[in-house]
């Protein structure tokens, strides 16, 4: 885990290109794999990306299919008070999306829609609704977990799916602001959550070599907003909680984290009341799995056309 | 030097540990006693405001808060730079 890519980029000019040679963004709407929206990381998918994402997505369920998770999918968006409660805010303020509504009467809407004609601003009656943009697939998952009781003495796993966002506008395609996260969770004990993820750390390695691509695994922190942040994610790293699968797609020097892995202590159980059978605060650690990240590192290295990807690659996904 | 007693002063208004703050010796380690990631944080800002400083980036670190005798040496560090 010395940051050191574990074989050679077999590609050129995977850092900047010149000003004049189209980006790999470009490339991707030129060859239909993403559909242009207007807005910086809002992308459309074709068919062809959609098969990619559908593969990678079938691969992780073999992989955890003897684990015996329990399947939960959700919304991307969640209730507002359990996202107050999580304390998403206290971090990432500023990644977070909240559901906004037209709360006015008819003169109100009379006013929004000169405002609309005028092209001045008509937001002032849209007020917060109860609903807030899921920013992780497992959000949502953990008061529904503490409302069934203490865990079970094996602890619980989970298998989640969710688009995602967080409010970080980039021309890198691989920083989208809508994008499907699928998540493994385990809850339980300090030791049973650890050895969890220590096991998707291995199995993830092994994936993301048999696609062929280059892998390095870092110790790594999330992105915390602010001077208290940055205590936070020293914090974080010094505990070695995070751990991030990189590929470079976008560069060598800032690879893209395709996968991490958490160890969130007893954070999530402290703030939902969640408990062991032993009645302990119950710990929890996720991996997770950026799909659109894996596909893009996918068409980056192996090309756009998917029929000119290696056979292996192209066995392990659709064989 | 910073008396412990304007260091515990602060400890007894941070909500992890205010009820244990007079249990705490001088090297028990404050994390070890229930004080979470957060809490360090609010014990951060709470020490800067207290002691009017602003801790630098190399020392927001789990080490600088760990112990009350690592938070006097940090402060010292940042009030009397030239006893260092």
């Amino acid at each position: 885990m010395d940051g050191t890519f574990s074989h050679d980029v077999a590609f050129e000019d995977l850092d900047e290109p010149p000003a004049s040679t189209p980006t790999f963004l470009d490339r991707l709407f030129d060859q239909g794999l993403l559909v242009r929206t207007g807005v910086d990381g809002l992308y459309g998918r074709s068919g062809a990306f959609e098969s990619v994402v559908d593969a990678v997505d079938r691969m992780i369920s073999g992989i955890g299919a003897g684990d015996g998770a329990e399947v939960m999918r959700f919304p991307p968006g969640m209730s507002r008070a359990v996202f107050e409660r999580s304390g998403y805010l206290k971090s990432f303020p500023n990644l977070a999306g909240t559901v906004h509504s037209f709360c006015g009467h008819e003169a109100d809407h009379a006013g929004l829609l000169a405002c609309l004609d005028a092209g001045e601003d008509w937001t002032g009656d849209q007020a917060a609704t109860d609903i807030v943009l899921t920013p992780a697939a497992c959000y949502p998952l953990y008061p529904l977990a503490a409302e069934r009781g203490a865990l079970p003495a094996e602890g619980r796993l989970f298998d989640l799916q969710s688009y995602c966002f967080r409010r970080e506008p980039s021309l890198e395609p691989t920083r989208m602001q809508m994008f499907r996260m699928r998540e493994y969770v385990r809850m339980g004990s300090p030791e049973q959550v650890l050895a969890f993820r220590e096991s998707w750390l291995a199995r993830g390695e092994a994936m993301i070599r048999d696609l062929r691509l280059p892998l390095a695994i870092d110790v790594a922190n999330d992105p915390f907003f602010g001077r208290a942040g940055r205590m936070l994610a020293n914090n974080q790293r010094a505990q070695g909680l995070k751990f991030e699968l990189n590929v470079p797609v976008n560069s060598l020097d800032k690879p893209t984290a395709c996968l991490s892995f958490n160890y969130h202590q007893d954070h999530f159980g402290t703030t939902w009341e969640l408990r062991q059978a032993d009645g302990a605060v119950a710990h929890t650690a996720c991996v997770g799995f950026g799909m659109e990240r894996i596909t893009l590192a996918l068409l980056r290295h192996h090309g756009l056309d998917l029929t000119a990807w290696p056979e292996s690659v192209r066995a392990r996904l659709w064989g | 030097m910073i008396p412990a007693h304007d260091i515990r002063e602060v400890l007894g208004h941070n909500g992890d540990l205010a009820p244990l703050v007079d249990q705490i010796s001088e090297d028990d380690n404050l994390f070890d006693k229930g004080l979470s990631s957060f809490g360090s944080v609010q014990l951060m800002l709470a020490l800067e405001q207290r002691f009017d400083i602003e801790f630098p980036d190399h020392l927001l670190n789990r080490r600088s808060f760990s112990t009350i005798r690592n938070i006097r040496s940090t402060l010292e560090s940042l009030l009397e730079p030239s006893a260092a």
